[in-house]
């Protein structure tokens, strides 16, 4: 909702990407969203701080590149910090002057209170409306939900929720849903996370865990690990409990700018949220689920109207 | 070094006591504490038993309300914390901020604890809690490296406790969807992992099959044990080969560390397991408390004895111990 009350259109966003990439890979990834109708671009590694295809200023100006074809964009930190050389990787990408910063961790929230505004990212545990004000206070301007959360509770945020705070939901791919001090890919290849040998960069779209029946179940990304199944929310851009001001749309190693495309085509009514689920299918590695959206089980999957 | 110990019944406080707890931790029967489970933790009248028990010999009680709150149900959580207050407990360990800022704000001379559940790894994360709530210590994640601690306590502006032994979580915990992704019910919105009412167990002809809503999690030959469905201690297949992709069964065991973690002015050791037996509580509490006493007096020639982890190793998961994070090597 705008401060007047008034309900904007929805917005979509990219979130940063989860998988380690070649520097060429991104900045060809970025390149090609330049031209797509993606509203507001989040940048930079989030998961393991081993990770260093782009430093900073590479960051920066890919940042620039994306200001200048229109899009907001956002400096994303760490979700979870273990050493103090971290500590300093966060603390210099808050002081970068020029972009927001979403936190993601507490440390971040508390370099970045009272000094400037910034987004709390779906890692905080805002889980209610207390915890959103106390950081609303603090100088948070936009909250990621957290993606275990329905579309009831955001209802129920929305009820009292103060207008000027935005609100974003986690709507297309894989979740990230557990990071550990282990790394799980270094694990695969059967060597420790300080002599990794950076194998995750053969992964671009994570590493497979099935169960002993070959069921895709989680997919290993480095110390993260996320959903199998992409998690898909198009259904909900009309829906008249939605509430969420913005969509955020995961990167992949493929498809991405088709993905933007049809979230795009179903918010401005082009396309049916039905036909874009089944063009989405085709996109995903795995198969999609929504459970979470529905107070379920977050693998599980339900048609738009919540039956499963 | 406090030894803070586990209670998730009346027989388990008092074998914690009785066996040289220096302070013990307890729930609420319900959704408000991360061991949400049938036939565990203490209502009000319980509690009131508790307290008096410990008391009397000295051993300070806390109370954990340490999962997440949601808009239709800030209510109970207050009721917990007014609840834990009006008894006058020693301290309260808390996850969420809206609590935390509850807590603060109805009760300022109450002592606040930051749970692990609230996911708190560096020194800047904790100084949060501490300057906005006043949070007097914080319990910190199964993910840090031994030196990483030491770096932690050294820059805290707040004592830090640790896990010293029981089960272990090997995600950042207050951060792990792995149970409500598969059952919907976790331990940030639920107060538990991989819930009872999901389990299933099978038998094939060969085989026993462990189930978490449909999912397998593991297969054993019948002639195995077959360990609780963790999806994190799972078997499960990645490039191609079979095993414990994450973490085998297996209990964090801090006891050949003891000297460290004493040097580096850790302020407090806890004990996981509110959900486990009397005699469970009553062993590992005896064994750390000797082992605590006995590395205080002479922290140099500190051997942790072989009976002590015999017995520390009857009462773990998988019947094996880890150092887990703290050892680099295991990440």
């Amino acid at each position: 909702m705008s401060p007047s009350g008034k309900a904007l259109p929805v917005r979509l966003s990219l979130g940063p990407i989860q998988y380690y990439w070649g520097k060429e890979k991104i900045i060809d990834f970025y390149r090609s969203v330049e031209t797509t109708p993606i509203d507001i671009v989040y940048l930079g590694e989030t998961v393991c701080s081993k990770r260093r295809s782009l430093r900073l200023r590479d960051w920066i100006e890919i940042a620039e590149r994306l200001r200048s074809a229109g899009k907001e964009v956002v400096l994303s930190t760490l979700a979870l910090l273990e050493a103090n050389s971290e500590l300093g990787q966060v603390r210099k990408l808050c002081g970068n002057g020029a972009f927001p910063i979403e936190a993601n961790d507490m440390s971040a929230v508390q370099m970045l209170a009272g000094e400037t505004n910034f987004i709390g990212g779906a890692s905080l545990n805002i889980y209610n409306l207390r915890t959103l004000r106390k950081l609303v206070g603090m100088g948070m301007t936009r909250w990621v939900m957290p993606v275990e959360l329905s579309q009831n509770v955001l209802a129920d945020f929305r009820q009292e929720m103060p207008v000027a705070i935005e609100s974003e939901v986690f709507a297309w791919g894989r979740m990230p849903i557990a990071y550990s001090a282990r790394c799980y890919t270094a694990r695969a290849h059967k060597v420790p996370k300080d002599a990794c040998g950076y194998c995750c960069i053969d992964y671009p779209d994570g590493l497979m865990l099935s169960t002993r029946e070959d069921e895709e179940f989680l997919v290993i990304n480095g110390i993260q690990t996320q959903s199998a199944k992409a998690q898909n929310l198009v259904h909900a851009l009309h829906g008249s409990t939605a509430g969420a001001d913005i969509f955020r749309l995961s990167p992949q190693s493929e498809y991405t700018p088709e993905v933007i495309s049809l979230f795009d085509q179903t918010r401005k009514g082009a396309l049916k949220a039905d036909a874009a689920t089944e063009e989405l299918k085709a996109l995903a590695a795995n198969d999609l689920c929504n459970g979470y959206w529905f107070n379920e089980a977050g693998m599980a999957s339900y048609s738009a109207t919540g039956s499963q | 070094m406090e030894l803070v110990c586990p209670a998730g019944n009346l027989p388990s406080l008092k074998a914690a006591v009785d066996n040289g707890a220096d302070a013990v931790y307890i729930g609420f029967r319900d959704e408000t504490n991360a061991r949400h489970f049938a036939g565990l933790n203490f209502n009000d009248a319980q509690i009131e038993q508790c307290l008096a028990y410990a008391r009397s010999r000295g051993t300070k009680v806390y109370v954990a309300i340490n999962t997440y709150p949601q808009p239709g149900n800030f209510a109970k959580w207050e009721r917990a914390v007014d609840q834990a207050a009006e008894h006058g407990v020693d301290a309260l360990i808390l996850a969420d901020i809206g609590v935390m800022d509850y807590a603060a704000e109805k009760w300022p001379e109450l002592r606040l604890h930051l749970s692990v559940q609230a996911s708190a790894t560096t020194h800047e994360a904790v100084r949060f809690y501490a300057e906005q709530f006043g949070v007097q210590r914080a319990v910190i994640p199964r993910v840090l490296s031994v030196k990483q601690v030491e770096a932690l306590v050294h820059d805290s502006p707040i004592p830090i406790e640790v896990f010293g032994f029981g089960s272990l979580c090997v995600m950042v915990e207050g951060r792990c969807y792995l149970s409500s992704y598969v059952t919907g019910q976790g331990p940030n919105t639920f107060g538990a992992c991989s819930p009872a009412s999901f389990v299933r167990w099978s038998e094939t002809d060969s085989n026993l099959e462990t189930r978490l809503n449909g999912v397998l999690i593991d297969r054993v030959n019948k002639d195995e044990k077959a360990g609780y469905p963790t999806i994190c201690k799972g078997r499960f297949i990645v490039n191609g080969e079979t095993g414990y992709a994450i973490e085998e069964p297996t209990s964090l065991n801090t006891l050949p560390i003891l000297p460290e973690l004493l040097r580096i002015g850790v302020a407090a050791i806890k004990i996981e397991g509110r959900q486990r037996s009397p005699a469970y509580v009553a062993k590992v509490t005896g064994v750390m408390r000797a082992a605590i006493d006995a590395c205080t007096r002479d922290p140099e020639n500190f051997i942790p004895d072989e009976d002590w982890l015999s017995q520390l190793t009857s009462v773990s998961e998988g019947v094996q111990t880890t150092l887990g994070a703290y050892q680099r090597e295991w990440q």
